[in-house]
């Protein structure tokens, strides 16, 4: 894939990111709808194919999923730049920039002033407030990563691998890569 | 209680360390590894402290776990410790998932490598919802009482996971009135001098 980006579309593509950054409360990848259609639907700038398969690799690799959008980054810089890596160099620092900035300097003011205010009691009761909230959401994030992997009578053994795994996970010490290596080679010889 | 020592950084370069090998460990999401490094085996936070922090990380716009490092970094060598641990978080992940992509670019279809994704995929969602079950254990201690605690976990729950209500309303909300409710709490237990 080819496509033409003038100095202005670079600057473009800083600002979407810039703009989605404050508005993505709970991880950047609940702004990746948007982030579709801007770049790929409306621009032109990425293929479906690179899209999603940029969630999937940040998401199988180590290291914090918001890399998926250093992946679009470089993708966007190959297809601008012929495939000439300081284009999808620029690509990356462009997206991480912009979806990083905003949201760490928030971040960074609101919790300084938390954690300097930690014993006013509209702090602690926020803390104490969220606290069974919170984990809930972790609870749900791993249900909705499993569903993710289809809820047909087929994909039992997925399902399993899942309860298995936070059943080990909560109750004994077994170290995660051990589980992880474990799920990686049950796909790769196709048993689940 | 006496006063123990506790384990904390040694240094920035400890941090920025520290958060690089527990980045490289999570495949699939570094939230299990953080809570299972910094609670339990550095033991820089407590199960109690973990939530807290997990809790603005999660209100606040921008990817949670890149928000705890920061945050964790800044607690103990201010700005330079919190970009240590934001670098440490972001570096080494970043050139392998770019290394990745050069090398999968052509092959991220064919069966075996499909087939370890979705293996790793769904280990990584238990590991996700173990976190959850392993923090659970500290609403005993939370003010709002146990019973309220896990109605409104289970709340959350149906809401999120079966619902798919967006996360800024069920934060409002539930979140809203549950903030509420422990800032009525609070003030009852300073009356009776209950708080410590």
């Amino acid at each position: 894939m080819i496509v033409t980006m003038t100095l202005g579309d670079w600057l473009a593509l800083l600002t979407h990111f810039l703009s989605l950054s404050l508005l993505s409360i709970g991880g950047a990848i609940t702004t990746a709808p948007d982030m579709h259609r801007y770049l790929v639907d409306q621009r032109h700038w990425l293929s479906d194919a690179q899209f999603t398969s940029s969630i999937a690799l940040a998401q199988a690799a180590p290291g914090p999923n918001v890399l998926f959008i250093a992946l679009l980054g470089w993708n966007i810089g190959m297809n601008a730049g012929g495939n000439h890596w300081p284009y999808a160099a620029l690509g990356v620092l462009l997206a991480m920039i912009g979806i990083l900035v905003p949201s760490t300097t928030l971040t960074f003011a609101a919790a300084r002033w938390g954690h300097q205010n930690r014993e006013l009691r509209a702090v602690r009761a926020f803390k104490q407030g969220m606290a069974p909230i919170v984990i809930a959401l972790l609870i749900a994030t791993g249900w909705i990563l499993a569903s993710s992997q289809g809820s047909t009578i087929k994909s039992w053994p997925l399902w399993l691998l899942t309860a298995v795994t936070a059943l080990l996970v909560w109750r004994t010490r077994i170290h995660m890569l051990w589980l992880l290596a474990a799920g990686g080679l049950l796909g790769w010889f196709g048993w689940i | 209680m006496p006063a123990s020592p506790r384990p904390q950084p040694q240094s920035v370069a400890d941090l920025f360390w520290s958060f690089t090998r527990l980045a490289l460990q999570g495949f699939g999401g570094v939230l299990a590894i953080v809570q299972h490094e910094m609670v339990e085996k550095k033991q820089w936070l407590t199960r109690e402290e973990f939530i807290e922090d997990w809790a603005v990380a999660q209100i606040l716009p921008g990817p949670n776990v890149v928000n705890l490092s920061l945050m964790i970094g800044d607690r103990y060598f201010g700005l330079r410790g919190a970009l240590a641990a934001l670098a440490g978080m972001l570096t080494f992940p970043l050139l392998i998932v770019l290394a990745l992509a050069a090398i999968f670019a052509g092959i991220s279809d064919s069966g075996g490598v499909a087939g370890a994704l979705r293996g790793m995929g769904a280990v990584a969602a238990g590991l996700i919802a173990a976190t959850g079950l392993k923090l659970a254990g500290a609403l005993q201690k939370n003010v709002m009482g146990t019973l309220l605690c896990w109605l409104l976990a289970a709340l959350t729950f149906i809401a999120i996971a079966v619902l798919r209500v967006p996360l800024v309303w069920v934060l409002l909300t539930i979140g809203g009135a549950a903030c509420i409710w422990a800032y009525r709490q609070l003030g009852r237990y300073r009356v009776l001098g209950g708080d410590s």
